[in-house]
């Protein structure tokens, strides 16, 4: 499959907020704790199960400068590893 | 040196459970109803907690459904922002109460089982739990919650580890942790009836791995494995006061669930010292942080960032010293006790299971 058609989901139990102690956007999860740096932030808010990774770059094209593809797949790809987002499937 | 703030608080409400399983992680000394902390004081508990950085809560025990002001406890750690997992037996989870949970904000369920069929589980738990536990699980998807099984391995159930993993399919688990028994207070004095042989591991290894292979993307497989076989310690708690505490029921903050193993530490309690104070100065949160504690081979070893010299507990019971390597590693003087702890033949010793003490 083509990444660009991968429409990434958050996994089951995984919310996004802000935490107001350490001043950082996090994922919480089973078990886990991830301190989202402002780009993963971004690329998971864009994540709503129904965007495919193409729309995603254009979305966030609309707010930032010089937002490429392969970019935004390795964090999601990344995210994939800590069990954030589903994994691709084939 | 400076420490960072904890993530995580594991919160055991209190030491009653229906269960009484021969490896339980509380203490042999189990905390009676009447010394644990009421509503107000574990709430105080929870605010200071996320004030300090934890955003993570385990609501877990003993059974943490044994507690009837659970859910004031569940909305109240929520509401302050914390990721709430209930750790339980199931035993008493209808659809009705995890509906409340739910309700109040639990995001996450681990519900513990104990082997595959139902004659061996209710003799491990020491009581009937089977239908329990597919009734605890069939509430969790009720309400649509993500689900982990945990299941902690030894002598008894590790030659059913494929039909554990199989169960845990059928009972929709998203995640299944697979523990090999850690051997501390109530699992320590069971070791002689827990501790698997080599051959037994050896031959639960590969059925594990090809479980997580084929379930990758459906059920997330964690394999935590037997120390005492290994050449190197765990990572214990990823460092002594480094990321998580724990408040026990009567209110004493502990590094780890078993630190209270170390009679030389004295730990202070949420009803005589506010949990920051603790977390930073505390007498028991400062003597094992970082590395100036330690003694060699840990203090010159390039190992020493990766697994911060293993468990101190686990140094203190079998050498007698927390400052000591953990005698899991290879490379400690005390490595024989750990080795000889590892049985060549599977005997049968019947367990001693966990009990509260007769109150009078």
């Amino acid at each position: 499959m083509n990444a660009t058609e991968w429409v990434p989901r958050l996994r089951r139990g995984v919310r996004l907020d802000f935490d107001a102690v350490r001043r950082s956007a996090v994922a919480l999860f089973p078990e886990g704790v991830l301190l989202l740096n402002p780009t993963a932030e971004a690329v998971l808010r864009a994540c709503d199960g129904t965007r495919t990774v193409a729309r995603i770059v254009d979305r966030l094209g609309e707010h930032y400068a010089g937002v490429r593809v392969e970019d935004v797949v390795a964090v999601l790809r990344g995210l994939a590893e800590r069990d954030i987002v589903e994994r691709e499937t084939t | 040196m400076t420490a960072a703030a904890p993530f995580g608080l594991l919160a055991e409400l209190t030491h009653r459970c229906p269960l009484h399983c021969p490896y339980c992680s509380n203490p042999l000394e189990l905390v009676g109803r009447a010394r644990e902390l009421d509503t107000a004081q574990w709430r105080s508990v929870f605010t200071q907690a996320r004030e300090l950085g934890v955003l993570q809560v385990h609501m877990s025990g003993g059974e943490p459904l044994a507690r009837r002001d659970l859910p004031d406890l569940v909305e109240h750690a929520s509401g302050l922002g914390c990721y709430v997992n209930l750790v339980t037996s199931g035993v008493g989870l209808t659809e009705q109460r995890m509906a409340e949970l739910a309700g109040c904000g639990v995001e996450h369920v681990q519900l513990s089982v104990q082997a595959a069929d139902p004659a061996r589980a209710d003799e491990i738990a020491g009581t009937r739990v089977t239908a329990h536990k597919r009734a605890a699980a069939a509430a969790v998807h009720a309400v649509g919650l993500p689900l982990t099984v945990n299941v902690v391995l030894h002598r008894r159930n590790l030659d059913q580890v494929a039909e554990i993993i199989a169960l845990a399919e059928e009972l929709g688990a998203q995640r299944l942790e697979l523990a090999n028994t850690q051997y501390y207070g109530w699992a320590l004095r069971n070791r002689d009836a827990l501790m698997p042989t080599r051959a037994q591991l050896a031959a639960a290894e590969p059925v594990v791995r090809a479980a997580r292979d084929r379930l990758a993307g459906r059920m997330e497989v964690i394999h935590v494995i037997a120390d005492y076989h290994e050449e190197y310690p765990k990572p214990c708690m990823h460092g002594w006061g480094a990321r998580q505490l724990t408040v026990a029921p009567d209110g004493a903050v502990l590094p780890c669930p078993s630190a209270h193993v170390i009679e030389n530490l004295t730990f202070d309690t949420v009803t005589d010292r506010p949990l920051a104070d603790i977390w930073y100065e505390s007498e028991a949160f400062t003597a094992y942080r970082g590395e100036d504690w330690m003694r060699d081979p840990c203090r010159s070893c390039p190992r020493r960032a990766v697994d911060f010299g293993g468990c101190r507990c686990q140094a203190y019971l079998l050498t007698g010293a927390a400052e000591n390597t953990d005698p899991v590693c290879s490379l400690s003087p005390h490595h024989d006790v750990v080795r000889q702890a590892v049985p060549e033949t599977s005997v049968e010793v019947p367990f001693r299971m966990r009990a509260l003490p007769v109150v009078r």
